[in-house]
């Protein structure tokens, strides 16, 4: 495997990594304030800040690192999307703040602050929407370069089609695939309540979030038909995350496995990203830049791998005790410990 | 001052880098302390310290959790203002670049299971241990990150061939010859600072209530690490002036108003300047410089006027020099009078004045902080890359910089708001003593 294509490879695995635990830390946040405001907060609150304590932090971590890993590799990418990015961005990164902060704020600090409850839940639906823009800049149409640098069209981004699509899928995920986990996480606990609710959350957002998938593909092929094309080469991948959706929401209506169901929405996602990172290639940023061009040196390059590799020995390892502790042991998730 | 993009780029990043270095050497020093504290009550098995490092611990999550966001704020920003100098960096300098968030990665994991498991082990040993992983952590983050600034202060490990990156050797790039003195002085201030914050605490405590146990065992830990990392600190002070005199002479110069190259300089100590460049009210330690600079009065000292007028930094840079140096000095001669104080028995060491200067200590530990990065980080103007790419060459030619800065200086408003009333709230109405008697009712750890 070239250079090139083993560090998007390594980079778009941490993108999906945050996709998943990021999703689920967000719209948990919702669910949480929502839960507050319809009075039946005794139900799921608690449940909630029991998974999300421990592991806040962590998933932040997931979000450094593909920004940080994206400029190692491919250094062009901070030229262009930097300079395109700087509105969206330090949105993107005032809300990140401001929910990061309150969140530790509402939990370590004063407790039962409706409105640092608010703050964590709104943001946990606007930050999808502002990071989403960086995926749609990369299809391109948006930027263009002149003599005097890059120049961002944000008039084009605001009423573009394709980019609202962006947006509505997802807001649509992170309700559905948090809701999967808590499903999930909820039966472990044997909280039979708090299961009930998350499980027609579930169902509720499985819907849009398929609707929102089909909307994205339709205005792709109006606005970026060559990666259109590509997708349709790839068209298995596509399929098998319908597939996995179908399981997933098959299962979770039966009220069984959710465990098992949560892996299907994981792989439903999984397919789906990785089909449509897969089409994107070569670009990174259409047209400008492509992994072969902006590709970092090749000393660089190894040397980022294998600390890339010794990293991984470090974290696997440490990662597994963090979700044997809080995920896995039976009583602290039922709230015993 | 005109406020162009590149103006307002550097307003910006300078408003989050101020601001981050402040949760951001808490964040460095304080897990150290906590790592002592319970060290300590576990072997003497004594409630007060093991409820002193759960109090800690539940301070620090705070300032780290800003710290965090801060923190990610600065790594976007980096890309977002200085896209030109980072597309270079990238090539050059992404390997420590990277490998602090494989330390930031680490700590975070160990910090999460250290705070949820205070009584999950039976052998409480086994929960001390996973401070060391969040101290390694943290310090490992300092570490890879200060070589980054380093790079930016004494580039190497490249050629630049005709606008291309060349040969490029990425261990050279990280461990260039600021990369020593720069992370040994930022892990020493940091411990020190945390050392001097968490002793003003206590003392203020002492103050107010006149001396618990508690409060006083906290104090004595403080000061004793105060006094090791503030003797750390100057000796990292001392290595950083001869690295600057020997790579980096402007910088030293124009802290120093050090105009012509001579031997047996004089250090100028306070003073102010004029238009001309003439020096009043002015200490002056006669060929203080030059041994400070290669520890002989004879050490020739370049001076400012060997640099073209447009490669020189402001000559403002000096008053942060005094302050921090000042401080520093400062914080060394009180915790020394604590230690003498508390080793001989005849004396009290928990005199008003004393107590009081304490209390100053923490707060001025920090503008310490804050005037040394000052110092580094104007120092090294008008270059981002020293030698090879200006400010002015690095940043955005967004016309977006002036909106983005507004609302992160709001941002910053409302985080230390928020920071300072939920901090005293955490406290204030919980004394320690009630914790003790809550946790610890026989009023020992068995």
């Amino acid at each position: 495997m070239s250079l090139e294509v083993l560090g998007i490879t390594v980079l778009w695995v941490f993108l999906y990594g945050y996709l998943i635990i990021a999703s689920i830390d967000f719209g948990a946040g919702f669910f949480a304030y929502y839960a507050r405001v319809t009075k039946r907060e005794h139900i799921m609150s608690k449940l909630i800040s029991r998974y999300l304590s421990p592991v806040w932090e962590v998933t932040n971590v997931f979000f450094v690192f593909f920004f940080v890993g994206l400029i190692g590799f491919f250094p062009d990418t901070a030229y262009y999307l930097g300079t395109a990015l700087l509105l969206p961005g330090s949105v993107a990164i005032i809300l990140l703040s401001i929910r990061g902060a309150f969140y530790a704020f509402g939990n370590y600090g004063v407790s039962n602050n409706t409105f640092f409850l608010f703050l964590y839940g709104a943001t946990g639906l606007l930050i999808p929407a502002a990071l989403s823009t960086a995926l749609t800049i990369s299809e391109g149409g948006f930027l263009e370069e002149t003599e005097n640098g890059v120049v961002f069209l944000a008039g084009e981004l605001f009423t573009s089609f394709y980019s609202w699509s962006v947006v509505l899928l997802a807001i649509v995920s992170v309700l559905y695939i948090s809701a999967s986990f808590l499903t999930f996480y909820a039966d472990r606990a044997e909280d039979a309540d708090s299961r009930e609710i998350l499980r027609k959350f579930s169902l509720f957002w499985s819907a849009p979030t398929i609707l929102a998938s089909f909307l994205v593909f339709l205005s792709l092929q109006q606005h970026n038909p060559e990666h259109f094309e590509k997708a349709l080469d790839l068209w298995w991948m596509f399929g098998l995350s319908f597939v996995f959706f179908l399981i997933a929401t098959i299962l979770v209506y039966m009220k069984k496995n959710y465990g098992i169901a949560f892996i299907s929405v994981m792989l439903q996602f999984f397919f789906a990203f990785f089909g449509y990172g897969a089409s994107h290639l070569p670009y990174i940023v259409y047209p400008y830049v492509t992994i072969t061009g902006s590709v970092v040196n090749e000393t660089m390059g190894t040397a980022l791998i294998v600390v890339f590799i010794a990293g991984l020995l470090l974290l696997i390892p440490s990662l597994f005790l963090l979700m044997r502790l809080f995920l896995f042991d039976a009583d602290y998730v039922k709230g015993k410990k | 001052m005109e406020l162009d993009s590149v103006m307002l780029s550097r307003i910006l990043t300078a408003s989050t880098l101020m601001f981050h270095a402040i949760f951001a050497t808490v964040g460095v020093g304080i897990p150290i302390f906590i790592m002592i504290a319970e060290f300590l009550g576990i072997k003497r098995k004594d409630a007060d310290l093991l409820v002193l490092a759960r109090r800690w611990a539940r301070g620090y999550t705070i300032t780290v959790a800003v710290g965090v966001v801060t923190g990610t704020a600065i790594g976007l920003q980096l890309s977002l203002l200085w896209p030109s100098f980072m597309q270079l960096a990238g090539q050059v300098i992404a390997l420590p670049l990277f490998m602090e968030t494989f330390a930031f990665f680490f700590e975070a994991i160990f910090l999460g299971i250290y705070l949820y498991t205070w009584d999950r082990f039976s052998n409480r040993w086994y929960h001390w241990l996973l401070t060391i992983p969040v101290v390694i952590g943290s310090t490992l983050s300092a570490f890879f990150i200060t070589s980054v600034n380093a790079f930016m202060n004494n580039p190497q490990g490249f050629d630049l061939v005709d606008g291309e990156t060349v040969n490029i050797q990425p261990l050279a790039a990280m461990f260039n010859p600021a990369t020593w003195p720069k992370v040994f002085h930022v892990v020493m201030s940091s411990y020190m600072t945390a050392a001097f914050i968490l002793a003003a605490i206590a003392a203020l405590a002492i103050l107010r209530k006149k001396g618990s146990d508690y409060h006083k065992k906290a104090l004595r830990i403080a000061m004793v690490a105060g006094l090791v990392f503030a003797s750390g600190t100057a000796l990292a002070g001392d290595l950083s002036a001869k690295y600057l005199a020997e790579y980096q002479p402007e910088k030293l110069a124009a802290a120093e108003w050090h105009f012509e190259t001579e031997t047996n300089a004089d250090l100028i100590v306070f003073g102010t300047i004029n238009e001309e460049g003439e020096v009043s009210n002015a200490l002056r330690i006669p060929g203080m410089l030059s041994f400070l600079s290669g520890n002989s009065f004879d050490t020739e000292v370049i001076g400012l006027n060997e640099f073209p007028e447009e490669e020189q930094p402001p000559l403002w840079i000096h008053y942060a020099f005094d302050i921090m140096v000042g401080i520093g000095m400062f914080s060394l001669l009180i915790s020394g009078i604590f230690i003498v104080l508390m080793l001989f028995k005849r004396f009290n060491e928990w005199n008003k004045p004393l107590l009081w200067s304490i209390v100053a200590s923490g707060p001025l530990a920090m503008i310490a902080i804050e005037c040394g990065w000052v110092l580094a980080e104007v120092g090294r103007q008008p270059w981002i890359l020293r030698g090879f790419m200006t400010v002015e060459e690095g940043a955005t030619t967004s016309g977006d910089v002036g909106i983005a800065l507004i609302m992160f200086i709001l941002l910053y408003i409302v985080l230390a708001i928020f920071t300072v009333t939920v901090l005293t709230k955490m406290f204030k109405n919980r004394p320690p003593e009630a914790e003790v008697e809550k946790r610890y009712p026989n009023g020992w750890v068995e």
